[in-house]
This record gives structure tokens, sequence and C-alpha cells, in this order.
């Protein structure tokens, strides 16, 4: 189980990345903290030319809060353990420290990124299931251009975004808890740490219920309610658990995800309350 | 939290009564080295410079012909010394032996045909594994598809394909046994309960895989191997025979220490010969690391059983007769020492229960799945996830208290040793105490009060119970109950279970002990350091214990090895006696100066005196090494010089099967009894083990506190076979279980702390009165689980691994209709099964071009080629069949197939079927649909309806992706010949396969 060769670069700057990434397109990959990659290469499932090492990329690990823009800043090669022990983080975004804990094992987590679940967009990952419900926002840049999109507009399937392969994901931004917002997040998986089979995500307010659904369609999925509950509500997660068109697979049949989205979505709801 | 009783067992203590260390918790000797970074792995191991690299090329196909190998452009890659094929097997190797009579043939690599995903097809030796991995790719092989036998009930089947030609069937053994008077028993009997149970095919993963560096030497001085091989030593005259030198031959080590192994370890033997002939044809030695893919797809597996059994019952629960028809699935080889699972257990079928009828059918099939071997509790959970399983049933069906049932049925307490109808020779026990201990010590009452309550509450709260008899030390003969009483005659007898032990005292007076038990972790070296500290009165930090075996230089036999939980009772206790031989052999020495007779003479402390005169003690290391080291001159008339004694030890009870077929199995047999209650989640499924309560008795504990690790291991291992392990096949029997997230072993976060009881009636049959308590839980658990969750649901047919989708399954999922019909739409349209499948995906796609123009598209090489995404080169092969090279891919992930893409059912421009098939280094695809152009007002509506199936890597290691990824791939497909035909009028020569499909119409 070695991988393939590959030429190896570290990017001492944002520009070396970038320009390594216009100079072989798709043919290379962004090494951050490897914890999808990795395992990935040395399967050879994916075969890179090239490596570009951002882990010790200095200009992109910054974490920050953007006052103005009221948004938590987290950097490409920002670990996600960098973000989940901040002291201020639940005062933050709580949804994303409510949903840490989920995110495989401290150890992972202290060597994965946050963007790099983004740019992976594994359809069972929490993170980008946390982006799409705040209406997160995805910074890329490329030597050319420099483009933001939202949750929906990156993610387009099953591992795969709108991201142009000459493109770092340079930054995320998490909305920052808003007034008379809460949140719940509920999950579940076989083990402790694993990829969730259905994860969902839930934003209330005095005026709407906002959920999102991972594990189940080929990315997350959003939808927003007005403040329904009782019978409304069930009947709203039903259709939900309908339309993300669940599949049986080798493990799991599609009758039991729609189960457990409409037991997770009321769980989460009822806990945001 | 846990609770231990000593009950008092009487003098059998080695030295004199209390022993200082035996029965003692103690910290291990071992853990020193392995906690600081200076554990010696095999991996760890330095090799000879100029030591090759190997990789194994292997099958993505769970049944094929083996057409050609081309190995050319492999051989020619940088790095790479040499490829060893099915055509360097014969002339230096024989097929393996096999444990019945039968023609099928298993060699080092595959030879006619390939019979499961990840068989051995070549060998690459390279200057590093890498560079051997990347020429894997680059060996072409051509198969030829066969149907596969992907489950027990079709490998029994008349007419399911054959695996091995030679043979003539898949059932390789099919053996009756009848004990008593079974017929007449049911047909006295008032009640006769039934049950089918089904053991799923799981293993015990270890962290470590398999390790081997083998080095050819020259013709007459054969192979010199290392490798984590655990035993049994008898599958060392397996692997001499195969590789035809003699056993001195080939000569074996070990390393160490060892990443666990439960068993599966054993089958690093068939890579042990792999990779002498490896060697051999590279002309270095060669090191081979199995990797957790070939681990897990291809080292070894627990077998998969289905058991129907019966049993005749009194009205008050008592059991008269018991009736097993069993079939085992081997997989596709029947490799040694299979059928060794059933016949394991053969003595003890009864269990721990007083029957006297015992009516036997074994059944072994072969199906194109990983061949079988020891996995912890080997044959165990099988029998007992039956037999347990019915224990409840006889309670339901005869409404009685299941505590009632099991008291009626045990062996009573004073019937010891006690004959079980099939020959076991139960040794010892209190099985009616262990189970009032159970209910003590783990407050039933309590748990009972929890279920009434959970009840009124709406919740779903079980309780159940196992008993099992835990053999260990095996007889070495039970292999052969599976031959018939003649065979048996011809072959001569075989039995026994030898355990050797070399204890010395060297110029200092430093006791080092050498063992052949090759352990795995369980702490040998401080078990033997205890035992011999006791007996020399030295302390146990003294004791130097070398656990490397080295064939050549070591004292082993037959039965040596890791294994049958022979540690405690033969190992520890041959242990014991060589070192009872070194302290008579001192003790007669020094008697002679100590003016006493030998008897008189006692070690204590690190001393040596006269009884009566410690006063005058001497330090033991002075004494002992003097006069048969430094003055041999002083030994008493008739002494041996040098001081190292070596005993090799068999069990007394030990004989080959008798012509009634009876066969007392193992030397000793424990007792587990285990209560537990479990908590399911309405809504989702999951099983929360509320508490789990477990009794042992395995004789006289050496060291309890490893004991008690052991039982919490075994226990884990137990808590991932009831609750998520499974190797898992598809129909066409992929493996798909290739990575440790799609294997699912519980981790701390899963498994609870067992509150552990213990009993000590020791047996009279081992010398320290020990016997083996590492494999009870591995068979107790998934049944005392199952049992619970059974009693929580109210239902019987419970499946192993219980995930909460098959538990919810159980509760059942209220599935209500979505509010508008067209939601309904969007999830799956044609429903698949869970388990066994292909892939399927359907879908539509609009394009803006009529069904004429997209047609011609398809039957245009040149067009195809710019649709099909990835596409490299298309080329006509023949008549409607092309052939492509091309990268399909989900996001990064992405392999280059070689395919062939056949179009048929061709019906201008309305619809055809596209069929491909292709390979890669990640494995097989196949995949065929039907494609259908309606007209539309903006153009067309292309639908397509599709299956697919991978095989191989991708298939071992996609798992929760694979739906997924194929939808992906096929819609990338469709959507871009949509828009290829749609752009622009496609340009080139004149669609000649429509002429030529045309034409064929035509003359048709």
């Amino acid at each position: 189980m070695k991988p393939a060769p590959f030429d190896y670069m570290r990017a001492m700057s944002t520009a070396d990345a970038l320009d390594a990434l216009a100079e072989n397109g798709e043919d290379a990959r962004i090494l951050a903290g490897g914890q999808s990659l990795m395992a990935v290469l040395n399967m050879r499932l994916a075969q890179p030319g090239m490596l570009v090492d951002i882990s010790r990329t200095e200009d992109l690990t910054a974490v920050y809060v953007d006052q103005k823009a009221e948004q938590l800043v987290v950097g490409a090669a920002a670990t996600q353990g960098s973000v989940e022990w901040r002291a201020t983080l639940r005062d933050e975004v709580p949804l994303l420290a409510m949903a840490f804990p989920h995110i495989s094992h401290f150890q992972i987590r202290n060597r994965g990124t946050v963007c790099g679940s983004i740019a992976h967009a594994d359809p069972s990952a929490e993170l980008p299931l946390v982006l799409a419900v705040l209406g997160g926002t995805v910074h890329l840049r490329s030597k050319k251009k420099h483009r933001v999109l939202a949750g929906k507009e990156f993610f387009k399937g099953m591992l795969m975004t709108a991201r142009a392969p000459d493109e770092l994901v340079e930054a995320v931004r998490f909305p920052m808890r808003a007034q008379g917002e809460r949140y719940g997040f509920t999950e579940f998986s076989a083990r402790h740490g694993d990829f969730a089979i259905v994860a969902c995500a839930a934003v209330i307010s005095d005026t709407f219920i906002r959920i999102a659904v991972g594990g189940v369609a080929d990315r997350p999925v959003v939808e927003q309610w007005p403040c329904i509950e009782g019978d409304d509500l069930r009947s709203s997660l039903n259709d939900l658990s309908w339309k993300l068109g669940a599949q049986d697979d080798a493990h799991i049949s599609a009758v039991y995800r729609r189960h457990l989205v409409r037991q997770l979505g009321w769980r989460a709801i009822r806990e945001a309350k | 939290m846990n609770q231990r009783e000593n009950l008092d067992v009487g003098d059998i203590a080695p030295a004199e009564k209390p022993a200082p260390h035996v029965g003692r918790p103690m910290q291990r000797l071992e853990d020193p080295a392995i906690l600081t970074g200076r554990g010696r792995y095999g991996d760890d191991l330095g090799v000879r410079p100029g030591t090759l690299h190997a990789a194994v090329l292997r099958s993505p196909h769970a049944h094929a012909e083996l057409v050609s190998i081309d190995a050319t452009a492999a051989s020619a890659f940088r790095g790479v010394c040499a490829v060893l094929t099915r055509d360097d097997l014969r002339a230096w190797s024989r097929p393996f032996v096999v444990g019945v009579k039968s023609p099928m043939e298993q060699w080092a690599l595959a030879m006619d045909r390939v019979r499961y995903v990840g068989e051995p097809v070549a060998v690459v030796l390279a200057e590093s594994r890498a560079l051997a991995e990347d020429a894997l790719d680059l060996i072409k092989v051509s198969y030829t598809m066969l149907e596969p036998v992907t489950s027990i009930e079709q490998a029994a089947s008349q007419d399911a394909p054959v695996l091995h030609e030679r043979v003539g069937t898949n059932v390789i053994s099919d053996r009756n046994f009848r004990y008593g008077k079974p017929e007449a028993a049911f047909d006295r009997a008032p009640h006769r309960v039934k049950l089918i149970a089904h053991y799923p095919r799981n293993t015990c993963a270890p962290i470590e895989c398999g390790v081997v560096i083998a080095e050819y030497l020259s013709n007459d001085e054969g192979y010199d191997v290392t490798s984590n091989f655990m035993g049994p030593f008898s599958l060392h005259a397996v692997m001499s025979l195969a590789l035809n030198v003699p056993a001195n031959r080939l000569r074996h080590r070990t390393p160490r220490d060892s990443g666990g192994s439960f068993g599966v370890k054993q089958a690093v033997f068939p890579y042990v010969v792999l990779m002498c002939l490896a060697s051999r044809k590279v002309g270095a030695p060669v090191k081979w690391v199995e990797d957790r893919l070939e681990h897990l797809s291809a080292a070894t597996s627990a077998t998969a059983r289905l058991s129907t059994i019966e049993a005749a019952v009194e009205n008050d629960g008592r059991i008269t007769a018991l009736s097993y028809d069993q079939i085992e699935d081997c997989g596709g080889y029947l490799r040694a020492p299979e059928p060794a699972t059933f016949y394991r257990m053969h003595g003890c079928l009864t269990g721990a229960y007083a029957i006297d009828n015992l009516l036997v059918r074994n059944r072994v099939v072969l199906t194109n799945k990983t061949p079988t071997g020891l996995v912890r509790g080997f044959g165990g959970p099988q029998v007992y996830f039956a037999l347990e399983r019915l224990m409840q049933r006889i309670a339901l069906t005869l409404n009685l208290d299941v505590l009632d049932v099991y008291s009626r049925n045990f062996v009573p307490a004073n019937a010891f040793p006690y004959r079980a109808a099939a020959g076991a020779l139960l040794d010892s026990g209190n099985y009616q105490e262990a189970l009032l201990r159970a209910l003590t010590d783990g407050r039933h009452t309590e748990l009972v009060a929890r279920r009434d309550t959970a009840r009124k509450e709406g919740r779903f709260y079980g309780i159940g119970f196992a008993a099992i008899v835990e053999p260990s030390v095996s007889n070495m003969g039970y292999i052969t109950t599976v031959m018939s009483v003649e065979a048996r005659r011809k072959a001569g007898s075989k039995s026994g279970a030898i355990a050797s032990a070399t204890v010395s005292v060297d110029l200092l007076g430093g006791v080092v002990v050498t063992i052949a038990s090759t352990p795995a972790g369980q702490g040998h070296m401080t078990v033997c350091a205890q035992v011999v500290a006791d007996v020399l009165g030295i302390s146990p930090h003294e004791v130097v214990v070398n656990v490397e075996l080295d064939t050549q230089k070591d004292a082993w036999s037959v039965a040596s090895g890791n294994y049958s939980s022979r540690f405690a009772g033969a190992v520890a206790g041959t242990v014991y006696l060589a070192a009872m031989r070194v302290r008579e052999k001192i003790a007669r020495i020094v008697s002679k100066q100590l003016d006493c007779t030998p008897d008189d003479v006692l070690f204590s402390k690190g001393r040596i005196y006269a009884r009566g005169a410690e006063d005058r003690a001497q330090p033991f290391g002075r004494v002992a090494a003097n006069a048969p080291h430094w003055a041999p001159a002083l030994l008493p008339e008739g002494e041996e010089p040098g001081l190292r004694e070596t005993v090799f030890w068999s069990p007394p009870n030990m004989e080959a099967p008798d012509e009634q077929d009876r066969i007392n199995t193992s030397a000793a047999y424990g007792f587990a009894f285990d209560m537990c209650s479990v908590e399911i989640d309405r809504a989702t499924g999951r099983i929360r083990i509320d508490r789990y309560v477990t009794v042992h008795d395995a004789g006289k504990l050496l060291n309890p506190a490893l004991a008690d690790g052991q039982i919490r291991g075994a226990f884990a291992q137990g808590v991932g076979a009831a609750l998520m392990e499974e190797f898992r096949y598809g129909s066409d029997g992929s493996f798909q279980s290739g990575t440790l997230a799609d294997y699912l072993m519980p981790t701390t976060c899963e498994v609870p702390d067992p509150i552990i009881v213990h009993l000590e009636t020791p047996s009279p049959f081992t010398p320290l009165g020990a016997k083996g308590l590492g494999e009870g839980n591995n068979m107790s658990t998934p049944p005392c689980l199952a049992n619970a969750v059974a009693d929580a649901l109210g239902v019987q047919d419970i499946r192993l691994p219980m995930t909460p989708s098959k538990v919810m399954a159980l509760i059942g999922i209220d599935d209500p209709e979505p509010s508008r019909p067209e939601f309904r739409d969007m999830s799956a349209s044609k429903p698949s099964t869970p388990g066994g499948k292909t892939l399927t995906a359907q879908g539509s796609v609009d394009l803006p071009a009529t069904p004429e123009a997209i047609f011609v598209v398809l039957l245009d090489p040149t067009a195809l080629a710019k649709v099909i995404p990835g596409c490299h080169a298309l080329e006509a092969k023949a008549k409607d069949i092309y052939r492509a090279d091309v990268t399909v891919g989900v996001g990064m992930i992405k392999a280059r197939f070689e395919a062939e893409i056949g179009l048929s059912e061709i019906e201008a421009p309305r619809r055809l079927r596209l069929a491909g098939a292709g390979m890669s280094s990640l494995g097989s695809a196949r995949g065929n649909g039907l494609v259908e152009l309606t007209p539309i007002e903006t153009g067309t509506r292309l639908t397509y309806d599709y299956e697919a199936q991978v095989s191989g890597k991708v298939a071992a290691v996609g798992g929760r992706m694979l739906e997924g990824a194929a939808k992906v791939v096929l819609r990338q497909l469709f959507e871009s010949l949509g828009r290829q035909a749609a752009s622009k009028p496609i340009k080139g020569g004149r669609p000649w396969l429509a002429g030529f499909i045309a034409r064929f119409r035509g003359r048709a």
C-alpha cells in the first residue's frame, strides 16, 4: 500500500502554491492535513503527479474573526483542532463547536484541516454541512482571480466541487452567531467518530427553521421552513427525507435512511429549540 | 468494578503455599520494551543487505479461468528483479496437503483458476515495495469469467458451478455422526425445538499484519525464513512438503514481539511458501509485509456456518437429544488445518449440558471467498450461536424460565470428570455455581426490575444469557475425526498436544527460559517468569524468558504455537515441569553439601538452604551454578554437568478418535456463564449494553490481571462480532470490506467494561491446574447479546452482526408516504437488495438534438470516443465491439480502464443496449444497460437504466461511496453523450457502423 510516484513541493507562501497549481493544473493536489488524501494516495485511488504541501504555509494557517463581516475566517492550512480549541468558539460559531466532536477523533482533527474537508466534499462530512446550513462562503484563489462562492454553488456532488484545477480553497468563512438564532446538531454513525450515516444541523430563529442533512444525498441539502411544529414539522421532515433520494447500499437500506432523517431532523430541531 | 473470588483450590501451587508469584497479578515484563519503542516486530527486524521487497498481484475476480499472464513489461520495469508466476511453481513446489482425502489442489499461487478475490496470481520482486507495487500494474492477466458461488445454500445445491472440477462437487466433506440413541430420544420426546442459525464470516483483526522474510540458500541447505506465523507447527510439515524439502531444511524463526494474532497469523503459512519460492526465483532474500487490504481481503476468515439445530425436550426443559445439521463455508480452498473449525468443537458439541444422545451431520462446502482458518474462538462462536440461541428458544417454546432450563441441563457439579456424548472429557467445573454467581454478582433482580420499568414505558429492554464450555489445549488428533474409521485405521492414529519448555541456569546463576509458544501479546514472558520464580525461589525479574522460536535450535513439536488457549494449561505447566527438573537436580547436588535429603533442600528469596537451617542459606546464583558449571568434579555420581532441562509434555487424557468417533478434543474445558442486559433505541435501532456480566472458571489463575486482560479482549471482539463485524461480499463474489472503515471493529467508545467474576476449579489434567480462558467471550458474547436483543424485541430470527439498520428492520419502520408523489420519484425507483447486489442507475437527460443525430454518435467510434468522458482511445475491434482506453472517476479518485464495449439490441433510432467490461489496476468493472431515445418537443429524452458490478480494490475499499460514484460516472457518460450529439453535426466519414448494422439487420 504505497502511493504511486509523485513530485512533492512545499509551498512557503500562497503564491508558491498558486504557481504550482497554475503550472500543473489537475495533475496537482493540495496536501494540507492529509487525512483524506493520504489514504486515497496509499490505496492508489488517486495518482496525482504533484503534491503541493501547504501544511506549513504560514500565511494560510490563520483563524480569526472578521468583526466587520461578522464571520469566522479559517485559512486553508488551519487544522480543525486549531478552530475547535478556540476558547471563544461556542460564542462565535456555536454550531461548529457542536459539530467538531463528531468529526472522527481528536488525533485526526489535530491534523485534518477545515478547508481540506470542505474541498474534499465528502457527502457525509460534517463541515460542509455546517457551512451549508449557516450560509458560509468558500474563497477560491488562482493566479488570475479570486472568487467567493456560497456552499450551494461550491458543492457539486460526491467529492466534486466548483473549484477549478488551478484554484486553491484559500479560506472558508462561517457567519458568526446571529441574534436570536439557536442551533442543533445530531448525527448517527456506525461508531463514534465514523462518517455520518445521517447528520442533521438545524438553525432556528423566531421566524424560520433551517435544516441541513448530510450523508444521504450527494451533497449537503438545506431547506428552510417557517416556524412550523407538530404534524406540520413531521410532514415537512418526511417530505425532506424523500426528496434526498436515499439509496439502498450494501450496509444500509433507503427506508432506514429516511427514518433516520425524520428522527435526527426532529432531534436537531428540538435541540435547537 | 470487577469482582474476583479465589475458591480454595487445594495444594496445587508449585512452590510453598501460598506461592509468592503465581496466582497474583504482576505487571508485564514485556511492557517496558514495547512502551518505549523497543518492540521487535517482524517488520522491525534488520534484513540482509540485498534483500528485495515483494508485492503480490491478486485476483480482482471471485471465479475465473486464468488464461494467461504476461509479465514482460513488469520484469523490465526499473528496480524490478524478477516476477514469480505459476510457471515457476511446478518445478519447485507441490500443492499444499489437504485435511481430507480429495483431489483438490491449492498451490502458493493460482494455477488454472482464481477462486476468490485477492488470491495471489504473481509476485513482483523489486528494490523497494513502492517499485514492486508500481510494476504490479504492468502485469497483464487475461481471465475468463466464471459464475461465482457466493452462498452456502448455493454451494450445496446440485446445479451450482463447481469450483474444483477434479473434486466434482463443492461439498468437499460430508460426515454423519451418531452418539447414543438420538432417533429414539426424538421419537419419545414430548417437544422438539428447532432453530436455524447463520454465523457470518468475520475475523479478529490484529494491528500487525503478516510479515515474511525468506531466503533460499541452496539446493542442499534449503530455506531460511523469519515470519510471524504463529503455529500450529504441524503446519511446518505442510510448508516443508509444499516446498519439497525435508523439514530440517526449512528453518523457521519467529520475532519476539507480535502485534496480535488471534489465530489469524496461522494463515501466514502459505506466504512463507510463496516467499521462499520468490527468493528462489530471484536469488536474493525477499521481504513481504502484508498490507491492510491484503490482510482483510485475502489472509483468512472465520467460517460462515448455516446450522439447523434441534433438541428433543422433556416437559421440564431437560434435553434428551440434540441434532446438528451444519454446513460450513471454508472458502475457495480447503486450506490446512481446515476443516478443523468443525472438529475442534466436536467432542463438546453438547456444550455445558448432560445430553446423552447426539446426531451430527457436518458438511464442508467451498465458495468463491477467502479460505478460512483459525480465528479466536475457532469453531466455538459458530456452535454456540446455534446452541445458546436454542436454549432461549426452548424456554420460550415451553414457557419456562431459561435459568431453569440451564440448571436442569447443566452437567452436575459432582459428575466431573464427565464424558460428553461425543467424547469430550469435561475435566472440572461447577456450572450451577457460576450461574448463581452471575445472578448475584450481576444483580439480576435489578436488571429484571429495569426491564419491567422500561417495558411499562414502552422502551425496548432485554436480558440475555449464554453458557459455554471453553475448550483449551487442542488434541492434535481431533482433525482426524473428519476421516471415516476405516480411513483413520489406514492412516494411523494421531493424538496429543505436546508442549515443550527449556529452563537453563548459566554460569552466574542466571535463569533463562525458552518456550515454543510464539506469543502475540498475551504476556507469556511474565507468566513463565512467575512460574519459574516460584519453583526456584527467585524473583520473576531475575528470570529471562526468550520467546523467539527457531525450528533448528529450539525444542518444539507438532502442537507448538499460539492457539487453542494452550498457554496456561500446557505451556506454563510444562515450564513448571522443566523448572522442577532443574530444582530437583540442584537439590540432588547441594543436598550432599548441606547434609540433608534432596526433599529438604529449600529455595526461597534467592537463597538455597536445608530445612531448619535458614541462617546458613546461600545465594541461589552461587550454589546453583557452582558444581554444574565450575566444578563438575563435585557432582554426585551419575549427575550430568551443565544445568539445562527440556521437558516435552502431552496431556494424559489425549487419545485418538475411537471406533465410535468419540474424541476428547481438548485437554481441559473451562466454563463461562454470561448475563447481559441491553436497551435498544427505538429511534435508531442502536443497541446499548446496559450491563454485561461474565463469570469464568478457568481452573487455577496464574496471573489474574492477565486473565482479566484476556477476557476484556475477547469480550471486545465478541461485541464486534455481535454488533458490527462482517466480511461482506457482493453477489458477484466481490469483496467489500477492505478497509477498517468498511470492516468495522468496536473501539473503546463502543465496548463497555464487563463485570468479571472468577471461579477456580482446577483441572486435574494440567500441571498447574490451569485452563485456557482467552476465547470464551468470543464464543459467549454474540449469543448472549443476541438473546438479550431477542428478549427485548420479542423476535426470533436474529442475524449477526446486529447493526442498527438490521435491528431497526426487526422493530419495523414507519415510512409514511411523502405529501406529494413527485418527492417519491426523487428516491430510488428500483429497489435493490442490500448485501449482495449490483450497482444501479436510472435517469434521463433531455438533449437538444434529434434521436437520429444522437444515434449516429452512438454508432460512430470517433464520435463515441469524444463523448465518453476520459476516453483516450477507442477502436472498433469487431462488429459491434469497441476497445476503449478510458479514465473514469469521481473527484480526485480515478482509474484508467482498458475496456471492451459492446452494442446490441440495436433499434435505430429508438434504443440499444450498451455493455462494457474493463480492467484497471483498481479492479474490474462491468456494466450493462438499456439506452432509449424518445423524441420530445425540445429534442430527445435519453433515458438509461443501468446495472454495474465492480470487483477488486475499488469494491473492497469503496464502501459507502460506491453506489454514488457509479451514478456519477454513468450520469457523466450520458450527459456528455448528449452534449456532444447536440452541439454539432458529427464530422468525419460516414457512420460505418450504422451501415454495417443495416446490412446485418437486412440479412437477419
